[in-house]
């Protein structure tokens, strides 16, 4: 089984990102994900610089079996963001993340394989077939999705002959992506109209603390994206994601603490530890198929 | 410009066309559609009769397939395509890739609209569902300026359908997952937002108070308007500031758009509310009739009339009405 650091999705200074990079480079990760996933106007990397970026890495981390993808936008809107994303796609080397459609449109043009990305709506076999001719070599789940819907379609997937086709990955630990809206609500919570946000996302690197009026942590808001307010971790669950097949667990970065984190998943291949979790600040409900918010 | 009513059930749907729908869409009684409510939509002989009533007055019926297909019971959504076709209905509104891939094979000759929670925002992800499966309508969902909606039109090599009126989701829609992350539930997954059987109403020292499994969603102060707690639409503590962090309760209005969205070509005005009564339907259906009416018999002199927009904000959430994202401003 592999372990991934999904592509980091708050607004961070330039530094940092490049910083972040340098780290995660020396860290086990065996595929690192890059590249903006969540707002056009966040450029303190324009696309040239996040594959330069990724290229860099690619080009340390390729010779030791490592692997780098470029991530992509989830919501595109405009001519300009398509652009760009057909520029990021067509980079001539490194594996894409697809976040949305026009992605796999892309791709598939290019005769290229492709990562689909959580924010694709892949519930089941069908579906996972249609990608698979398209170019699909992995497949996200949606994080809404549970480890009996995940070993359900996995071995129809086998039954079908295809289960080699592709790989699993499974968002295990960090924020959860949890919706996009054309509204920013960073912006809002600072009363800036979107057109003028000032990208005022950079002064909040783990994004903004959307709490209910009881001090209950809802949700986090970053930009136009709304977070799980607590963190998923499945880490109690990563024998249980082996034996079902899963290939992937994805750690998603908020800081390069994240990086001990993916040791710590590692280490319950070999050394496997129960941890309790916190639950005013932790959460594994989707896999159970509970409230995602909640804790089993 | 087509007028798309709701009909969450036979006497809505009657209604609707009534009152000047030249199109209805309805779902089966199942986890097939994204308003999977109890007591509401059509089973077998209700379909039939309602396929009956539409095409008797020479309008459209489009059924809405419109959730993801479950591991293992893919054929209940297949089925739900399937009966949707025996009936004859004039186009099917579907969101999985999946279930719109079965469509396409089976029934190339009937209509595929793609759902709005299938998230189609851009002139890319338009040209996959056209080539992949041949659709002849994407819906959009209502996360796009009007800029952005006529950029689209002017390129999409589809027809494009948008919301006109109605409840307003502010997300991307079929990619929000917030309702599952409070509940379990998803309109992806069971049909339904903030479903009602998480919702309890309190009344505390406080003021009243609404939940969802247990999370506060709002507090009224005596005399405030409470509304149903839509998770998205509650009030939120950000900083120590308290206030409607996602969004007001409001709903979508565009009466002021129907000149702009006419003229670039926009084939179908939809309007929100399956899980709205029959006078819901009725007081919508007539009103946007006689808006398109006005339109329709002269483009230069069209003007909202301040009774429709009273009309539509007393059926409004929090009877208030907004441009959304049509707007930039809101955004």
């Amino acid at each position: 089984m592999k372990f991934s650091l999904g592509a980091a999705q708050f607004f961070w200074p330039k530094q940092q990102v490049e910083d972040f990079y340098q780290q995660a480079k020396n860290s086990s990760a065996d595929i690192i994900y890059i590249g903006e996933t969540v707002c056009s106007k966040r450029r303190e990397l324009r696309d040239k610089e996040w594959l330069a970026l990724a290229k860099e890495l690619a080009q340390e981390l390729s010779k030791i079996g490592k692997q780098v993808v470029i991530s992509t936008m989830t919501l595109l809107e405009s001519p300009a963001e398509l652009q760009v994303l057909k520029r990021l796609c067509n980079n001539g080397d490194l594996l894409v993340e697809a976040n949305d459609l026009s992605a796999v449109q892309v791709m598939s043009e290019l005769k290229l394989p492709f990562v689909v990305g959580t924010a694709i709506n892949c519930y089941n076999l069908a579906t996972l077939k249609v990608l698979l001719k398209q170019g699909m070599s992995r497949w996200v789940m949606p994080v809404e999705l549970s480890g009996d819907w995940l070993k359900q379609l996995l071995d129809e997937a086998e039954d079908e002959g295809i289960r080699s086709q592709f790989e699993a990955e499974v968002f295990s630990w960090g924020y959860m992506p949890l919706a996009y809206s054309a509204r920013c609500f960073t912006a809002r919570s600072e009363n800036k109209p979107k057109d003028d946000c000032q990208y005022c996302c950079i002064n909040y690197p783990q994004g903004r603390r959307m709490n209910s009026r009881e001090g209950e942590r809802v949700f986090v808001l970053n930009g136009i994206q709304t977070m799980s307010g607590y963190q998923y971790n499945l880490i109690n669950e990563v024998n249980e994601m082996k034996a079902i097949g899963v290939d992937v667990v994805r750690i998603s970065p908020d800081s390069e603490l994240a990086l001990q984190k993916l040791e710590d998943f590692r280490a319950q291949l070999t050394n496997a530890k129960q941890y309790p979790l916190d639950g005013k600040a932790e959460c594994n409900g989707y896999w159970h198929k509970i409230a995602g918010m909640s804790v089993q | 410009m087509e007028l798309l009513c709701p009909a969450g059930n036979y006497p809505a749907l009657k209604i609707a066309i009534d009152n000047g729908a030249d199109a209805v869409y309805i779902g089966m009684k199942n986890d097939t559609n994204a308003r999977h409510f109890a007591g509401l939509n059509f089973n077998d002989a209700k379909l039939l009769k309602a396929a009956d009533y539409v095409h008797k007055h020479n309008k459209k019926l489009h059924v809405a397939i419109n959730t993801f297909a479950h591991p293992g019971a893919q054929l209940r959504w297949q089925k739900a395509v399937d009966d949707a076709v025996a009936i004859g209905c004039d186009a099917l509104i579907i969101a999985d890739i999946g279930v719109l891939d079965y469509a396409a094979n089976k029934y190339p000759e009937v209509e595929r609209h793609v759902s709005v929670q299938a998230s189609t925002t851009n002139l890319a992800a338009i040209e996959f569902y056209q080539q992949n499966f041949d659709v002849a309508r994407v819906v959009l969902p209502r996360v796009l300026s009007v800029q952005q909606v006529r950029q689209l039109a002017k390129n999409s090599p589809v027809a494009l359908e948008v919301f006109a009126f109605g409840s307003l989701c502010i997300m991307s829609e079929g990619r929000c997952y917030l309702s599952s992350y409070m509940t379990g539930e998803s309109p992806n997954t069971v049909g339904a937002c903030s479903p009602a059987k998480y919702v309890r109403w309190q009344e505390t020292d406080q003021g009243l108070e609404s939940r969802l499994n247990n999370v506060l969603i709002d507090r009224y102060k005596e005399g405030e308007n409470a509304g149903y707690p839509t998770l998205c639409k509650g009030r939120f503590e950000v900083d120590n500031n308290v206030y409607h962090a996602l969004e007001e309760p409001t709903s979508l209005n565009t009466l002021e758009l129907i000149p702009e969205l006419a003229k670039m070509g926009i084939a179908s005005v939809k309007i929100e509310g399956r899980q709205r009564s029959p006078a819901y339907v009725e007081q919508v259906s007539k009103t946007w009739r006689a808006a398109l009416d006005r339109y329709q018999q002269n483009p230069d002199g069209y003007q909202v009339e301040n009774e429709w927009m009273a009309t539509l904000a007393n059926l409004s959430e929090g009877t208030q009405t907004t441009l959304g994202a049509y707007h930039r401003k809101w955004q």
